[in-house]
């Protein structure tokens, strides 16, 4: 089923949402992937606080292409989300209530989003210059020096995605591989 | 003996990076028209429409077709009566990426070690595969590639009495396992024989051989088509998110190898399967 849903995700919106559910995303979210997910583990073990108050938001796994001169941001598609398994569930306990990514999730990861009633997007994996243009505003908030790998907020108008996860556990790349695997 | 100068290597690679990330070969083309025809599932076609529109706007707007604009492999085969002039090839080939990377607004996805991790902020060095060929002529290859899929990517040192069923085993092993995270519809290029690293770049190579065009072996041929039927029953689809075209080719190169050994190497490629050829 289409949905629109306005960012940040509200708890109530999140626990609506079901696996296979077609969304188009318009508000804020936040960009990290692995260094920035580093960075923030690391502010955690140390007892810091993370550069942006994560409760209530939505992490988007992704590091975009340079802008052109008069545009918000280039290339701008989801990276592999697996490699921020190990940080997420740490996360989800402190309030992040969705992730955007593409691929696979781990079983705590999973346990994690259940808790905490949160939802996995994915976006489709090499369609950044589509992506691009759903994508209003870019703005570098945190971890400037680790250049396409820095913390952006970003706002985005109907940026299309499909609930993978949904806060339940249920998982679409298991239920639909079934659905299509011809023995 | 015919002279190079570097600079016009330099130059045509940093095009050739340039074009390689906004433009797919037509080969691909077709094979992404193709599979929109052969899925069956709504949301896989869908998905497969996106990444056509995609890749128009890659071309008419100058974004790159995926943020991920690879690390730079190149396969430089170079003619034995040529000399390069100004500079080494291999300076000239980074002096390239760094221009193409810098001037046309490419992701810089290059740290300067792998465990230290520091960006080195042009994309180099480069990846350079070299072959000294007869001739006087320099034929330049350019395949940025992505690291979704390339991190996916496995080999195999199988015993020889495992045989053909056995390099079956381990594709069908590597597509499962790679599953979503690959990007799908993938491009899946296989290395069967020589050694551990002989097999490895095999399998990038046959990346490089056109879709829809088979080896001339035949059982190689006949190993190809029947790994694409099975891949494609795999039901991961487009995205992973379940559908019948999960591989748009298999290509398979082979080499001899040693009696007590059968190499395979499995090197995925997501759809968006660049690369560019110049001949100087």
């Amino acid at each position: 089923m289409d949905k629109r849903i306005n960012m940040p995700l509200s708890k109530e919106d999140a626990l609506s949402l079901n696996c296979g559910d077609y969304v188009y995303l318009t508000g804020t979210i936040y960009t990290a992937r692995d260094a920035a997910h580093k960075r923030m583990y690391e502010a955690l073990r140390k007892g810091e606080a993370l550069p942006v108050d994560i409760k209530g938001q939505t992490i988007y796994y992704m590091g975009p292409s340079p802008a052109r001169e008069g545009r918000p941001i280039g290339s701008a598609g989801p990276t592999t989300a697996s490699r921020m398994d190990k940080y997420a569930p740490e996360l989800l306990d402190l309030g992040l209530i969705g992730m955007i990514g593409k691929g696979k999730r781990t079983q705590e990861v999973k346990d994690a989003m259940i808790r905490n009633g949160a939802v996995y997007f994915a976006a489709v994996g090499g369609a950044g210059a589509l992506l691009s243009k759903c994508i209003i505003s870019s703005e570098v908030v945190a971890y400037d020096d680790l250049g396409t790998e820095a913390i952006r907020k970003l706002e985005v108008k109907d940026f299309p995605v499909i609930v993978v996860i949904d806060h339940t556990g249920r998982d679409l790349y298991i239920e639909s591989q079934k659905q299509y695997r011809e023995e | 003996m015919r002279e190079i100068e570097s600079k016009i290597i330099t130059d045509t690679i940093a095009e050739m990076c340039i074009e390689a990330n906004h433009y797919l070969t037509p080969d691909m083309e077709k094979a992404l028209d193709d599979a929109v025809s052969n899925e069956i599932s709504p949301l896989g076609k869908q998905v497969l429409c996106q990444l056509k529109e995609n890749l128009s706007i890659a071309g008419s707007d100058t974004i790159p077709i995926c943020q991920d604009t690879g690390m730079a492999v190149v396969f430089a085969e170079i003619g034995q009566d040529v000399h390069i002039t100004g500079g080494t090839l291999t300076d000239a080939i980074n002096e390239g990426v760094h221009k193409g990377y810098t001037e046309g607004f490419l992701r810089k996805s290059v740290v300067g070690d792998p465990l230290e991790r520091v960006n080195t902020g042009d994309n180099t060095p480069a990846v350079i595969h070299y072959d000294i060929v007869p001739g006087d002529g320099l034929k330049l290859t350019l395949a940025p590639k992505g690291f979704g899929s390339e991190n996916m990517s496995r080999i195999f040192m199988l015993k020889p009495a495992e045989g053909i069923e056995g390099v079956k085993n381990a594709v069908l092993t590597a597509v499962n396992d790679a599953g979503p995270n690959a990007c799908p519809p993938m491009v899946v290029g296989v290395g069967i024989g020589g050694t551990f690293e002989k097999a490895a770049i095999l399998s990038k190579k046959a990346l490089l051989r056109p879709a829809g065009e088979h080896s001339d072996i035949s059982y190689v041929r006949e190993l190809e088509e029947e790994l694409l039927e099975r891949i494609n029953k795999t039901g991961i689809g487009p995205g992973g998110l379940g559908g019948r075209v999960t591989a748009m080719a298999v290509n398979v190169l082979t080499y001899p190898t040693h009696i007590a050994g059968l190499p395979v190497a499995i090197n995925i490629c997501c759809h968006v399967n660049r690369h560019s050829v110049r001949n100087l």
